[in-house]
């Protein structure tokens, strides 16, 4: 009892941040709870990766194998890890709240007949958790009540957890599916082209709203600015609603979570829905015309400008800057 | 084609919300109601397949009397009928997919579109739960829907791009914000709703276990962050952020 076991979602082997924040959650809740973190990477072939994990100080990687987890699909998954839960006794089942995380977990929790707190923020203790409602306006502490509890934690929450010498043991199990109840299948994934940072990772974020105007205005205006500050790209609903920019650049409530060390609203007004996507950033800086916009109540510095003059001085500054 | 929606009561996402002073919830004095904006996307879509290939668009609610309210909205969108599971107890996710699941066993629709998340409580939680008590596929966070006469084609906003799954109905389906843009009542929709089946179930007479084992305990607003200061320049913004915020 009171192991957590830290489900490390990998990209082709690679894991980014948010699978270490869930690390990081799930060493401060074992240790909390006295028990173990132990990290399960799933895959067809997860040895590799689960190697890779060893070194963030958990106490065990489990290389949960299976050719029905190639490619992710929640049927599967959710099934592999309820089997293994089960099997290894474990107290709490965590994952990062990426669209995976977000995707598998209820369903984990289901098949377990557990219940699950989304996108904690904190740990209270072993079985009170505190999580946003609201936009991130309700602060809520919940109790979960099970031999199972199942959690996902909110990317922001957490740092990643730090690389150590020691090397974790990876024991490699073959997961436990039963193929005909399979209903799912996976077609093709249409990645999004970015050579920027991911908006998860970054440490600066240049995010565009509707003031930008068009998806030209993007490239032309706001682009040179994002590039010359090595950032990450970002917008509101309102302008990928329009269409400006892809789905998956859209920070907010039901988007992207955010909190770089400095984020960059530019011709965003500040809706309570994009707020809750980006009021943990740690500098927050806002242009915008209308000296009225709900954004200027959150900025550290706000400056009151035409965006399509403003923006292309600042990549000049940025750039003396750079030189100087 | 029968589709079933499940249907949630919320405030309007416009409203400010506030704790109560107790932390017991938050203050409903000025609260306009509203169906959860991801729900009405829900509702438009299988409306929209409805009116592809003929059937019946049935909703379903759990909770109190007054969420009447909101199917009746539903319904002069253009839904047939609804359910309400009425209950005034606190439910958790768990006890909603059940009941959920439930009506879907008695009703056995080919497909269950819903919301991908509810905007108060944020959980996201639902429609996989409810997928996994039927042991049906799962669409979560869908931007595009086909149904096929063999298969159904999901497109899904996942990180870092759109994935595509494929699936054989029944199935549920989550739906994500460019789904599609949802209509308005009209009036002869309205008049039409009025005269629409509801029907009302009691959530104790289902014979489930309905006790919560997610408990919200208290509420609490946030730390409030504190508004800075206008620059004036560009060059006096390049300077603060590298001098005194010492972030570039």
């Amino acid at each position: 009892m009171g192991d957590v076991l830290v489900f490390a979602e990998h990209q082709g082997g690679h894991f980014p941040k948010t699978t270490l924040v869930a690390i990081h959650a799930g060493l401060e809740l074992a240790k909390k709870r006295g028990g173990n973190a132990i990290a399960v990477v799933a895959g067809d072939a997860p040895e590799g990766a689960a190697g890779e994990i060893a070194k963030y100080g958990v106490s065990k990687v489990i290389a949960l194998a299976h050719p029905a987890l190639k490619n992710y699909l929640a049927d599967a998954h959710a099934q592999a890890l309820a089997a293994l839960a089960k099997k290894t006794g474990a107290e709490f089942l965590l994952a990062t709240a990426t669209a995976m995380g977000k995707d598998l977990f209820p369903r984990l929790a289901a098949r377990l007949g557990a219940p699950m707190a989304s996108e904690i923020t904190a740990i209270s203790d072993d079985h009170t958790f505190v999580r946003p409602t609201y936009a991130g306006n309700v602060m809520a502490t919940v109790e979960l009540d099970g031999p199972i509890k199942v959690l996902t934690v909110r990317g922001t929450a957490y740092d990643a957890a730090k690389p150590g010498d020691a090397l974790a043991p990876v024991e490699k199990q073959d997961a436990e599916i039963d193929t005909a109840s399979l209903k799912m299948e996976f077609v093709s994934f249409n990645a999004t082209k970015n050579d920027r940072p991911q908006l998860t990772e970054a440490r600066i974020i240049v995010s565009g709203g509707r003031g930008l105007k068009s998806g030209e205005n993007f490239k032309t205006v706001l682009e040179p600015l994002v590039d010359e500050m090595g950032a990450a790209m970002g917008a509101s609903r309102a302008a990928v609603d329009a269409g400006f920019v892809p789905n998956d650049l859209q920070v907010g409530q039901t988007g992207k979570v955010v909190a770089p060390e400095l984020y960059i609203a530019v011709g965003i007004s500040g809706a309570i829905q994009h707020l809750a996507g980006m009021k943990d950033s740690k500098v927050i800086c806002a242009i915008n015309k209308d000296e009225e916009a709900p954004i200027f109540a959150v900025a550290d510095y706000g400056l009151v400008a035409d965006l399509f003059k403003a923006v292309p001085e600042m990549a000049e500054e940025v750039k003396k800057l750079k030189h100087s | 084609m029968k589709i079933l929606v499940p249907v949630k009561r919320v405030p309007d996402p416009a409203t400010t919300i506030r704790v109560l002073p107790d932390g017991s919830g938050i203050a409903t004095d000025n609260v306009k109601w509203v169906i959860n904006p991801f729900c009405e996307i829900a509702i438009e879509e299988a409306l929209r397949i409805k009116e592809k290939q003929t059937g019946e668009v049935v909703l379903v609610s759990v909770g109190q009397t007054n969420w009447q309210e909101q199917l009746r909205t539903g319904l002069a969108m253009g839904a047939d009928r609804a359910i309400l599971v009425k209950t005034d107890a606190p439910l958790d996710s768990l006890a909603i997919a059940g009941i959920l699941a439930k009506i879907a066993g008695d009703e056995k629709p080919d497909l269950i579109i819903l919301g991908k998340q509810a905007i108060d409580d944020d959980a996201n939680q639902i429609g996989q739960m409810l997928a996994e008590m039927l042991g049906w596929p799962q669409a979560t966070f869908a931007s595009k829907i086909e149904i096929g006469a063999d298969k159904t084609t999901v497109v899904r906003e996942v990180d870092g791009g759109l994935e595509t799954i494929a699936f054989k109905l029944p199935a549920v389906i989550t739906t994500d914000l460019r789904l599609n843009e949802p209509r308005y009542a009209s009036l002869p929709g309205i008049m039409k709703a009025r005269k629409k089946e509801m029907k009302e179930i009691a959530a104790d007479s289902l014979g489930l276990d309905l006790a919560p084992k997610l408990k919200v305990k208290t509420m609490a607003a946030p730390p409030k962050r504190q508004a800075g200061r206008k620059v004036a320049s560009v060059q006096e913004l390049v300077a603060v952020l590298h001098t005194e915020a010492k972030v570039i």
